[in-house]
This record gives structure tokens, C-alpha cells and sequence, in this order.
């Protein structure tokens, strides 16, 4: 049996299908035109929602295979990846794309080792090569240095992860045709030896990943006592406030702020970056943004070369006298 | 308690230089270093053999200078090391590099837990923790961010997820992949360093491994990189200067200007 067909890995929640899911699709699309071929939708979980997975369809998958039992209510290595090389084995997809979440990023690499497939993280561009069919897989390197495009000519099915919100999810088109198998898991695959006994949600809040509008500070905001000056403008935004790697090593913000490579990846409607140069690990997290405002006292600083408008100056100056103006002109609408 | 933790060198990636006309690495004058998540990896290694006794044995695939990362290693603690190294290895992805590891860790013989970094900072994949734990079909947690309690036949853990963190407990032996949230990596010691200069390390090569020639290396490896070249990153930025105070109104001005215009306020 030949392999044919784009699959992507959707996830749930509580039985409720996550956004993941819909921005896999985008990339699932795109891909199936090229090959010409249909897209799959696979997700794992107990008492998933029906609409969420008519919802899958909507967006743009022809099929959606759902394997459920209660054991895969919540993500576990074994089961999935039982699941997971059953449903491959039985299906043989040419292409398998997964979020880089947490569960992607450890149910792959276990599946691909097993499947003795290739696998390629953290894709920003997936395309397919025009003589052989291949799926051409481009990701950052050597932190962010260099761009890596990689292929896996031998072995199928082709695997890869993609950073989550470095796609937009696809459109919904109510009521668009496709098939939704819902399938019992079989007894005999769900066996493992972890075990989830408990589960802490934590206080943090969402975040930059989530929010339309992101305020980031780098390392020219000088000491951690000068954050409010950033936090000013976030609040006269609505925004999150988002780092660079730099201020987060020191210690100015916490971890879930970061953006760059080895952050968080976002593309939020609008990004005002101040005191950060550009580097290129922070430039991966957020060039996508849909409109870049960069502030930094030099001139030939690499964050303006992504930027739509660039302010030379002082941080400390113009942010300031940002946040009042904007303050002012809100007011001004609301009369 | 028997911990292995494999780790692998990397070049210093700040200290990262390109070459503009070929667009590939000048690795001249680039520090190699031990890969600095794995670092956490040996801390909660040495905390465990500090609270139950036993041995940490580190183990890494690289070229012969690798061996320097062991050492360093074990002036951090740890007691024994293993360099995997040969020419039949070079060019492996995560799928060979963790199948010739998990060979490794077979022939080193019976442990309790593999602890391993959560990715290593040049190649950046984190591919090769799970990879392990599948080539020697063993159950794995990622993200562990804490390690609650450990007892003769199973080990509980903090695994931290997008919304939260996951209480699991996974029977032994099991493979974890540690983050920052571990704690802080220890210096080595002076006792250490001594140790470390004159501990033998054994250099291991597909002989002295149960592995097939075919799975090994570039040859061995499923993936091939098509093309290396430098991110383009480009927009028309607009500059607007403000370095006076009529500048910094004016740009001011520009900035509000376009998010009307983009209707962001």
C-alpha cells in the first residue's frame, strides 16, 4: 500500500478541541493542494465534543479520526504513542504534522523512533519539492543563526512540528463535507507505566501567547526597577508585556514573558519592542507580527530591519510621552 | 540508585559567528561548552545520588574533544564517564543519535533513571530524550520541572505543561528530560576538578556496541539537510528620530498616527 495523505496531530482539553489544531490546518491545506491530496485530522481523547470535531472539518480537514477511550482523556506516552503507530500502521500518511506543544513534542520523537522515521522540530516553513514530492522542512538553527531546510527522502511517513501561533488557524466554512470516524481505542494499547495523579493549574494566566496586542522590553531598559516605565505602556495598550532572553536571564521578568527561540513564539496584531536590538533568537519569536513598532537609540539596530515604523531614541524618553499620548487620544475618542 | 545522564558539547551559540558569503558557521575561536540545559540534568542527578546513594554516569556522543564535557562533568560530581565517538557516528540526526546513546546506556548496564536536558541549545530539537526512552522502550516525563520523590520502584514528578503542571509517577527505571525549574547547576570543586584530570574515560565505538553499521551516522540517518543559508528578515521600516524633544513629540505623533491607522487604538 502506497502512503498518501496530509495528517495532522489535533489536540484536546477536557474533551474540547484546542486552537492547535485549527493552525495545523492552515499549514495541512496548503501542503494537500501541492500534493494533491486530501487532509486528515487525528486526535486522541475520551468524550471529545461532536461540534468541535465537525468544527476540524469546517477548517479544512476531509477526514477526522478519533481514538478514543478514558485511559486517553489526558496525554501519556505509552497509550498515545500505541495509538498512535496503530492508527499509522493501519492508515500510512504520507505527512504528519504536530503542534510543538508539550504533548507534541514528546509523542513524536517517541513515535518516529518507533516508526524509524524522520522528524523534524520547531518547522516555520513546510512546503513541498516539486520533482520528488517531498516535504521540505525549514527551521532555525545553531539559536537562530542559521535556517536549516531538511527532508526525509526514504522513510515515511515525513514528520514535523511546528511552533504553536506561528500560523493563524485556518477559516471556517460552515457546513463543508468530510468524514468523522470515531473509533474505540483497543484495550490492549493502553496499558503504561506513568501514571497522572494530579494536575495543578497554574496562576500565571495566559499570557503573550494569546494576547492581540504584546509590549516587549530588552535589555536597554537597564535594571528590573525600570519595568513599570514598560508596564505603563502595556496598560495604556491593553497589552501584554513580553522580554528578550537578556531580561529574563537577569532576572527583570519571569519565564513565561520571554519570546525567541527559546521563549515563546507570538503574532499578535501589534508588537512595540523597546530597548531590544534584535537579536536574531528574539527576531524568530516575533517577526510575524502583523505590525512591528520598534524603539532603540541605534540607528542600525536589526529590529528595524522587521519593523514598520522605527523610533531612533531613548526609551526612556519616548515611551513615556507613547503611553500619555495614547492615554490622551483614547480619551479623546471616548468623547 | 544507579542514574546515567547522557549530555552532549555545544558551541558557545552567543559567541556564534556566520560567514556572509557562504552563510555557514565560523566555528574558529568558538568555545566548546557543555550544553547548558544539561547541566541541570547532572545537578538533579547528583542531588538524587547525594539523598540515596549510588553512581551518576554521564555519557556523550561527540568527536574525541568531547571529553572535555565528561570531565567537566565529573568535576561537577559525577563519578564515571563514557565517550561515544567515531567516524561511523558523524553526521547522525536525533533518530541516530539516540539509538547509538540507547546502546550505550544498554552497554553500561543497569540503571535506575536517565536523566537528560530538555534540548541542547545548537541543534535544538529536544528530540533525543524521548528517543531514547523509545529505543529503550521505557517510559519517559518531559518538562520535569521537579522531582517530588523517588522510591525503589518509582519516581514522581512535576511535568510543567502550557496551563499548569502534571503530577505523574512513572515506574523504574524511566528516562526524564529536566528544565531550569530543577535548580541551579552546582561549579565543579577543586576535589572535583582533580578527579576529573585524572579519571580514565573509556571511548566507545560501534565494536563495543550492539549496533547495525547501516543505522549509524549520516548513512543511518532518516532526515538530510537540503540546504543551510541565512534568515531573511526584512520590512520597509519608516525611521523617525528622537533625539530632542520636538523629536520625540514628533515621533510621538507617528507612532499614534499609525496604530489609528491600523485601528489598534
Amino acid at each position: 500500500m502506497e502512503y498518501e495523505g496530509v495528517w495532522i496531530l489535533a489536540e484536546q482539553s477536557g474533551g474540547r478541541v484546542t486552537r492547535i489544531g485549527h493552525e495545523l490546518l492552515t499549514r495541512a491545506r496548503d501542503l494537500a493542494a501541492k500534493r494533491g491530496t486530501e487532509v486528515t485530522a487525528l486526535i486522541f481523547g475520551s468524550e471529545i465534543d461532536a461540534g468541535d470535531l465537525q468544527e476540524l472539518i469546517d477548517r479544512g480537514a476531509d477526514r477526522v479520526i478519533a481514538v478514543e477511550a478514558a485511559e486517553l482523556a489526558h496525554f501519556l506516552v505509552e497509550p498515545y504513542a500505541a495509538c498512535m503507530l496503530n492508527i499509522l500502521d493501519e492508515y500510512r500518511p504520507e505527512i504528519i504534522i504536530a503542534g510543538a506543544t508539550s504533548t507534541g513534542r514528546t509523542l513524536m520523537p517517541y513515535v518516529a523512533v518507533k516508526a524509524h522515521t524522520g522528524l523534524t522540530a520547531d518547522c516555520t516553513v513546510l512546503d513541498i519539492e516539486d520533482e520528488t514530492g517531498n516535504l521540505l522542512q525549514t527551521r532555525p538553527a545553531i539559536g537562530g543563526n542559521i535556517m536549516a531546510t531538511i527532508k526525509t527522502p526514504a522513510h515515511r511517513p515525513q514528520m514535523a512540528t511546528v511552533r504553536p501561533h506561528s500560523t493563524k488557524p485556518a477559516g471556517k466554512q460552515d457546513g463543508r463535507a468530510g468524514e468523522i470516524v470515531r473509533v474505540e481505542a483497543p484495550a490492549e494499547l493502553l496499558a503504561g507505566r506513568v501514571r497522572r495523579v494530579d494536575f495543578v493549574p497554574s496562576e500565571e494566566g495566559h499570557g503573550i501567547q494569546d494576547a492581540d496586542r504584546v509590549v516587549a522590553v530588552g535589555r536597554g531598559i537597564k535594571k528590573g526597577e525600570n519595568i513599570p516605565v514598560m508596564q505603563d505602556l502595556a496598560e495604556a495598550l491593553d497589552a501584554a508585556l513580553g522580554a528578550t532572553r537578556d531580561v529574563v536571564d537577569r532576572g527583570w521578568l519571569s519565564y513565561p514573558h520571554q519570546i525567541g527561540l527559546s521563549g515563546k513564539t507570538i503574532t499578535p496584531k501589534l508588537y512595540i519592542g523597546a530597548g531590544a536590538s534584535g537579536s536574531i533568537q528574539h527576531l524568530a519569536g516575533m517577526q510575524t507580527s502583523e505590525n512591528i513598532v520598534a524603539i532603540n537609540t541605534d540607528p542600525d539596530a536589526q529590529i528595524f530591519r522587521v519593523a514598520d515604523i522605527g523610533v531612533v531614541g531613548d526609551l526612556f524618553e519616548v515611551v513615556p510621552a507613547l503611553a500619555k499620548r495614547i492615554r490622551q487620544t483614547k480619551a479623546q475618542d471616548q468623547q | 540508585m544507579r542514574i546515567i545522564v547522557p549530555i552532549k558539547q555545544v558551541p558557545e551559540t552567543n559567541a556564534v559567528r556566520m560567514d556572509e558569503e557562504t552563510g555557514t558557521m565560523v566555528r574558529e575561536g568558538v568555545e566548546a561548552i557543555v550544553n547548558p540545559l544539561d547541566l541541570y540534568a547532572i545537578e538533579v542527578a547528583l542531588r538524587l545520588r547525594e539523598a540515596h546513594d549510588g553512581e551518576v554516569v554521564v555519557v556523550t556522543m561527540g568527536p574525541p574533544k568531547a571529553d572535555k564535557a565528561l570531565r567537566e562533568a565529573i568535576a561537577m560530581g559525577c563519578d564515571a564517564g563514557v565517550l561515544v565517538s567515531n567516524k561511523a557516528f558523524a553526521g547522525s540526526d536525533t533518530w541516530s543519535t539516540s539509538y547509538v546513546v540507547a546502546a550505550s546506556i544498554r552497554r553500561i548496564g543497569a540503571c535506575d533513571l536517565i536523566v537528560c536536558g530538555e534540548r541542547a541549545t545548537d541543534g535544538d530539537t529536544g528530540q533525543v530524550g524521548p528517543g531514547i526512552a523509545a529505543f529503550l522502550d521505557l517510559p519517559v516525563a518531559t518538562y520535569v520541572g521537579k522531582v517530588e520523590e523517588v522510591t525503589d520502584k518509582t519516581v514522581r514528578v512535576h511535568r510543567l505543561v502550557e496551563d499548569g503542571h502534571e503530577v505523574l509517577e512513572l515506574d523504574l527505571p524511566a528516562v526524564l528530560t529536566v528544565v531550569k525549574e530543577v535548580g541551579d547547576p552546582r561549579l565543579p570543586t577543586l576535589r572535583g576538578k582533580q578527579r576529573a584530570k585524572k579519571v580514565e574515560i573509556p571511548t566507545w565505538g560501534p565494536d563495543d556496541l550492539d549496533v547495525e553499521a547501516e543505522s549509524l551516522g549520516l548513512k543511518g540517518s532518516p532526515t538530510r539537510v537540503v540546504k543551510i543559508f541565512r534568515p531573511q528578515v526584512a520590512r520597509e521600516c519608516e525611521k523617525v528620530t528622537a533625539t530632542d524633544d520636538s523629536g520625540v513629540a514628533e515621533a510621538v505623533g507617528r507612532v499614534v498616527a499609525f496604530l489609528q491607522e491600523k485601528e489598534l487604538i
